[in-house]
């Protein structure tokens, strides 16, 4: 498979010892200069780039106060150190929140602050040297974004914020990141993540209808660019062809079928995933973003919903409203923009969904709570929905349903391992690796329960865990979409 | 008056001087940054109320360090509570008459002293025996730790090994403060005291002290989850809109 160790699964999680520069020399791919042009950042490493790094860094200060408190305010209380799943999967010392942080912090403290110009070595402050750079590349693209770290630090310090920062800066010199930037320059031009042209989702779409046809009987719907339609629904890409995810995607048009609902997809706006978070671009987010506000106007819909997707629904809950709104054109009863689930939950608490549960008598479902989902949005009207809702539609579609351990659920929950625009083949070992807490807390309900099935409401933990489950031998097909449980359950033809 | 005495007059005046500024000038920088995004770590509470609730559950009993390590929940934590109830029982050496709250803290605070001792013992320990710790540990971490707790020592040596004529201590700080200079006792632990807590006072603005004020600045805990209630605009996302 490859030329790592996938680790050991261990019975008792422990707290590992530190084996230092376990993991310095895994980064990812470096942008080509088109990758980066694209995105208005110099193409290759500026000769100046130290002098472009600090005046980077010293705008980001300006802009935004996190940076600035969190850097200040970490008294290395340790309490992260052992929180961090690449920490625990890796066990390099530099993957502790805190250490990660420390990456830039040192380099903040020699330019930015008194202690750190007159006193260096006293407060770990470093110039910032060629070795730094590629350390900062390294390791902050080691970092999912996950924001666990944060849950469990006294000042809520978010090494999520640092890494962000961080991959700003490295996007200013001339050191971007592939992957990402690559997928962000298609968004731009195509309108997503693949570079999936119009006519090639209208063939998918239609070959779903087929394929939804021959399995029920029923003609349900998925339509494109549909004008005046009720409801624009943004979804993350990787659902018009991967598994599982295709099988949510059927799942969210059995759904609008049977509430009666009219909806639509848009060929410009198709795409709910929005990296522009993962590398800290408020202006490339906010293009994204805007991307869905043209469509929903040209549209004239009423309402957004957001499909299954975990940071995409972050920048669409926290964000959206601040990069692209006000929203005041659509209809004020729904909140702006709604989740899948919210959308799914009430339907089904107004008993307007026939689901037959003994559908999926076949399966033991547990459920991982993606972290973008989990620690930073929110579903329903009340604090914690997020973990209520999904988890709900969840035990309203199949009979068998248990949690995994608490401290690895709800804003505990553990990353796939896959997040924050790590999802590529380049960094396998990390994203196996960052893995492994959350396989440790998946065999363990395996074995107790015997639960067979891993549900998830995000594209990036589907393909991840896709990826990642057989390392641990686990059967890959063990990830399933929640609207996946949702279309075998429902009963077409029954309520319409 | 000798010599010594103006000197350590003077002293004070710059040490506050230098600890009231800096400390403002970092906190002005804090409130006049702007937090762009919404990013409260969730669930997050709904409303500012809710936002005021769980910030004092964080400062009053470290909830999420309490959430994370129970060991450094309780050292963090004494040594804190004790730190307070110290520097309540302190106030009676600036105040006159001593106002009646304080002489009720009072015996309490004696006895804080030995706790923030503890608190600090063990959390160096902490710092020096456990791998992680250690390895994230600069040496101001360590600095700090000792200075902290030798003006704990000094403070408590005051107190319980060589009596310092605190009479005398309270006219001199009156006497600061009503620019009526007055001598200070001469004696080595109130001095060597006076001494570490002006060096404490210089350094806080400059250093990790910081997270005392921070901790009300950080938008992952001060802000309230109503993302879709509300726009949240910041003043130069405004100006790019505009372009
Ligand atoms: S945000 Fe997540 S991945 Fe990044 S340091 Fe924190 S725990 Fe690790
Ligand atoms: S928990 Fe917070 S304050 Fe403590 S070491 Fe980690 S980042 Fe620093």
């Amino acid at each position: 498979m490859a030329d790592f160790e996938t680790p050991a699964l261990r019975e008792y999680p422990v707290i590992p010892h530190l084996k230092r520069d376990a993991t310095a020399g895994l980064s990812p791919f470096v942008a080509k200069p088109e990758h980066q042009e694209r995105l208005g950042f110099p193409g290759e490493l500026l000769d100046n780039w130290e002098d472009v790094a600090i005046a980077k860094m010293g705008e980001l200060l300006e802009k935004y106060r996190a940076l600035r408190v969190y850097l200040d305010s970490c008294v290395k209380c340790g309490a992260c150190t052992d929180k961090c799943h690449y920490f625990i999967g890796t066990e390099d010392p530099k993957n502790m929140p805190v250490a990660r942080q420390d990456l830039l912090r040192s380099v903040y403290r020699r330019y930015f602050t008194f202690a750190g110009k007159y006193f260096p070595r006293l407060v770990g402050a470093r110039d910032l040297t060629r070795e730094v750079l590629d350390e900062w590349y390294s390791y902050f693209h080691q970092c999912s974004q996950c924001r666990r770290c944060s849950v469990f630090c006294p000042y809520g310090i978010d090494t999520a914020e640092i890494s962000m920062a961080a991959r700003e800066i490295m996007d200013a010199v001339g050191l971007g990141q592939k992957y990402c930037n690559e997928i962000i320059g298609k968004v731009h031009k195509i309108g997503n993540n693949l570079g999936l042209p119009g006519p090639a989702m209208q063939d998918t779409l239609e070959g779903l209808e087929e394929d939804i046809k021959d399995d029920t009987g029923i003609d349900v719907k998925l339509p494109l660019d549909v004008e005046g339609a009720d409801v624009l629904l943004v979804t993350p890409s990787a659902d018009f062809f991967a598994e599982p995810h295709i099988d949510g995607l059927i799942g969210y048009a059995k759904v609008f079928h049977q509430a009666g609902i009219s909806w639509t997809l848009s060929t410009y706006a198709s795409e709910a995933a929005n990296f522009g978070m993962f590398i800290g671009s408020y202006e490339n987010m906010r293009q994204v973003s805007l991307r869905i506000r043209k469509a929903a106007l040209d549209l004239g819909v009423k309402r957004i919903i957001f499909g299954e997707c975990g940071h995409a629904w972050r920048v669409a809950y926290s964000f959206l409203d601040t990069l692209a709104g006000p929203f005041d054109f659509l209809d004020p009863r729904y909140p702006v923009p709604q989740h899948i689930c919210e959308f799914t939950y009430d339907l089904i608490q107004r008993g307007a969904l026939n689901l037959d549960r003994s559908a999926n008598d076949h399966m033991v479902v547990t459920f991982h709570d993606s972290c973008n989902v989990a620690r930073a949005s929110r579903m329903g009207s009340m604090p914690g929905g997020q973990f209520i809702i999904p988890r709900e539609v969840i035990k309203a579609s199949c009979n068998n349903f248990v949690d995994m351990r608490p401290d690895t659920i709800h804003d505990q929950t553990f990353c796939c391992g896959g997040g924050g625009g790590l999802l590529t083949d380049d960094l396998m070992e990390i994203r196996v690796k960052g893995a492994l807490p959350r396989m440790e807390a998946l065999r363990e309900v395996q074995q107790e329960y015997g639960v067979t099935h891993l549900a998830a409401i995000c594209a990036i933990c589907k393909s991840q865990f896709a990826k990642v489950l057989p390392y641990y031998d686990f059967p890959m097909d063990m990830i399933v979409s929640v609207h996946q449980l949702v279309s075998n359950a429902i009963q077409l033809g029954t309520k319409e | 008056m000798a010599l010594l005495d103006i000197v350590y007059s003077l002293a004070f005046y710059a040490v506050t001087a230098v600890f009231v500024l800096g400390l403002a000038l970092r906190i002005t920088l804090y409130v006049r940054s702007p937090a762009p995004l919404k990013i409260p770590t969730m669930p997050a509470p709904l409303t500012k109320q809710g936002v005021a609730l769980r910030m004092f559950r964080e400062v009053a009993f470290f909830e999420s360090l309490f959430r994370s390590n129970k060991w450094i929940w309780l050292f963090g934590w004494v040594f804190h509570v004790a730190l307070a109830l110290v520097l309540l029982r302190h106030l009676r050496y600036f105040t006159d008459p001593v106002w009646s709250w304080v002489v009720l803290v009072q015996p309490f605070g004696m006895y804080a002293g030995f706790a923030m001792l503890a608190g600090l013992v063990a959390l160096w320990l902490r710092r020096v025996l456990l791998e992680r710790i250690r390895y994230i540990s600069s040496p101001s971490d360590h600095l700090m730790l000792a200075l902290l707790i030798f003006i704990a020592i000094s403070g408590l040596m005051m107190k319980f090994v060589s009596h310092t004529d605190v009479v005398a201590v309270k006219a001199f700080m009156l006497g600061l403060i009503r620019f009526d200079w007055q001598p200070m006792p001469h004696d080595a632990p109130f001095m060597i005291h006076l001494t570490l807590v002006m060096l404490l006072m210089v350094i806080f603005p400059y250093s990790k002290l910081l997270h005392a004020p921070g901790v009300f600045f950080s938008p992952s805990r001060n802000q309230a989850d109503d993302s879709r209630q509300r726009r949240h605009l910041a003043t130069w996302a405004r100006d790019m809109e505009a372009n």
